[in-house]
């Protein structure tokens, strides 16, 4: 188990968003969360990251484990230099001011020196050619489908051995959608680790090899991608009849 | 070649030109008070911009730590080097005040630069409008604790530095204010641009866009904002610290919101995140606060042969903070982006990329 949280209760204020929650990552795998909004699959990605306020919620109780040990007094900076987990947050994020290559560059800010960067923009160039003919512009001038691959290029290029991705698929045309999730699975087949959060379920679901359906801040339901999608409640609630 | 020692071809020629001028007492007292005030200007403006303009937050008590920078300097001096009746007899041989000035002014950058802590900590949790009022307030405490504290004057003010100017021209006969302005203004613009260029400045731009990306990159945004307020609260602890010798008397109502006040002028004239605006509009902005002194008696006079205003009423100097605030209102309505916007001279003028590296 790569990742694991366990029976997390997580508060903002007086209000609980997280009535302990349990699931977990394996290693080369793709897990998803899906549900409704306001489940708490954001809220749940921030926590794991280790965000400060007033982004990430208190932590009342349960834990979260990498690899065993448990994150919680993690600095934020640290998460995703020492522990190589890296997030593409909901909405992109992306430096809208910064050039292309600026933004990939910025996400290798607490990386080794002698790492071997340029091979690594190479890939990434590779995994999404228009980056590659855009990486001088400034990046708030490109399509929303190039901001969200630049915000997955960037989360890689802090050298990350798990990737959470936040609502890839947020504003995207069906095209552009299917585009980036083949490119996913392409990443995944190539190593990657994999947590999605993801409101169009049928695609995360298709994707993952396995899923969590959450709501209100419950787990109501797990098992496959398959399993899930054949799931009769799951299909009646979220994937519509 | 000359790409390579351009910078330090003409720091050189203006500086030597200016203290030559200087020395042979062919520029009044007053063009070189106005000269050394523009440096005191460029290292504020400039040391404001790392935070308002690089960093994106708004601090807007910048003249507090000048004064913490222009106390401390001026009590240190006293203390070790002149005769004083609050300190008594020099503590140190006053011959060598010259060698330990550069020191007494950075232990006055220092000791703002601890005061800096006292907005960069608060910065952690609060940003946008709520840190600015943290800053006007960080202004208010420090300008109200030196008023109460009786034995450095008060809200008299403090003097006595005058005296070791003197005795550092007693040792070597030169204009050492004007040279140790030059100096100090020349290693901010310095310490500036090595700042923003390096890898870890990235990380200071990249706060202003997003703190939670930044966050997510890997940014320690914590360590860099108390780096970032703590550099740039130094820095015009040093501006605070010249402007206390250049006058030889300091009190605590010339650092008050309205001087807070100067300084964002100067910040958002020259426009935000450009080194080189903020440093041509500390010199636009010395010089316009001086033309007024001649300007107005102008005005003054014409009123009068009009008959447009009163005979017994005079338009005083007073004006002027009517009429800056003015231009700073016409400046916000048709250029909002100030002289520079967020380019430096580098993209405003490309030739001048054949002289230097620009980035």
């Amino acid at each position: 188990m790569l990742l694991s949280v366990e029976n997390l209760e997580v508060k903002y204020g007086n209000i609980q968003a997280l009535h302990g929650i349990s699931f977990h990552v394996n290693e080369g795998e793709i897990v998803t969360l899906i549900g409704a909004n306001g489940a708490g699959k954001t809220t749940c990605m921030h926590t794991i990251t280790r965000l400060p306020p007033p982004e990430a919620p208190r932590v009342i109780a349960g834990d979260i484990k990498f690899k065993g040990e448990s994150i919680l007094n993690t600095k934020p900076s640290d998460v995703v230099k020492e522990l190589h987990l890296a997030l593409s947050p909901e909405g992109r994020r992306i430096f809208g001011n910064l050039s292309v290559m600026d933004n990939l560059k910025l996400a290798t800010y607490a990386r080794e020196k002698d790492a071997d960067l340029d091979k690594e923009y190479d890939y990434i160039f590779n995994l999404f050619p228009r980056l590659k003919e855009r990486r001088n512009q400034r990046s708030e001038s490109l399509s929303g489908g190039e901001q969200q691959m630049l915000a997955v290029g960037r989360a890689l290029m802090t050298g990350c051995k798990i990737l959470l991705l936040d609502e890839p698929s947020m504003g995207l045309a069906p095209v552009l959608k299917y585009e980036l999730f083949r490119k996913l699975r392409q990443l995944n087949e190539e190593g990657m680790t994999i947590l999605l959060v993801e409101q169009n379920a049928n695609l995360a679901l298709r994707l993952a090899h396995r899923g969590y359906v959450m709501d209100t801040g419950n787990i109501v339901a797990e098992g496959t991608g398959e399993e899930l999608l054949n799931n009769p409640e799951v299909k009646k609630a979220y994937l519509g009849g | 070649m000359l790409r390579r020692y351009s910078v330090h071809l003409i720091l050189a020629l203006s500086g030597g030109l200016i203290i030559y001028m200087a020395d042979q007492e062919y520029l009044s007292l007053y063009v070189m008070s106005v000269l050394m005030f523009m440096g005191v200007n460029v290292i504020l403006s400039t040391s404001l911009n790392l935070v308002n303009g690089y960093m994106g937050e708004f601090s807007c008590g910048h003249a507090g730590f000048m004064c913490v920078g222009a106390y401390v300097s001026s009590l240190l001096g006293v203390w070790l080097f002149a005769k004083d009746k609050v300190f008594g007899a020099a503590v140190l041989n006053p011959e060598y005040a010259l060698y330990a000035f550069p020191f007494i002014i950075l232990a006055g950058g220092v000791a703002a630069a601890l005061a800096g802590v006292l907005v960069a900590v608060p910065s952690y949790k609060t940003r946008g409008d709520y840190l600015a009022i943290i800053t006007i307030a960080a202004n208010f405490i420090i300008i109200s604790a030196i008023e109460n504290i009786g034995p450095i004057g008060g809200s008299r003010g403090f003097m006595g530095m005058k005296r070791l100017v003197n005795s550092m021209e007693d040792i070597i006969e030169l204009p050492w204010m004007p040279i140790w302005v030059f100096v100090f203004t020349v290693f901010s613009i310095w310490v500036i641009r090595r700042y923003v260029s390096s890898t870890f400045g990235k990380g200071v731009s990249a706060i202003s866009q997003d703190e939670v990306a930044a966050e997510i990159m890997s940014v320690n945004t914590n360590k860099i904002k108390t780096i970032t307020f703590m550099l740039s609260s130094g820095l015009a602890g040093i501006a605070g610290g010249l402007f206390a010798y250049i006058l030889g008397y300091v009190n605590p109502g010339s650092f008050n919101i309205m001087k807070s006040t100067e300084v964002l002028v100067m910040v958002y004239l020259g426009g935000m995140g450009s080194l080189s605006g903020s440093v041509l509009s500390a010199i636009l902005f010395t010089l316009m606060l001086e033309s007024f002194r001649f300007i107005i008696p102008v005005i003054n006079d014409l009123a009068h042969q009009i008959h447009i205003i009163s005979p017994d009423y005079d338009i005083s100097q007073v004006w002027r903070w009517v009429l800056i605030p003015l231009l700073l209102i016409i400046l916000m309505q048709f250029r909002p982006e100030g002289i520079m916007g967020n380019r430096e001279l580098g993209d405003v003028f490309p030739w001048l990329k054949k002289f230097y590296r620009f980035k």
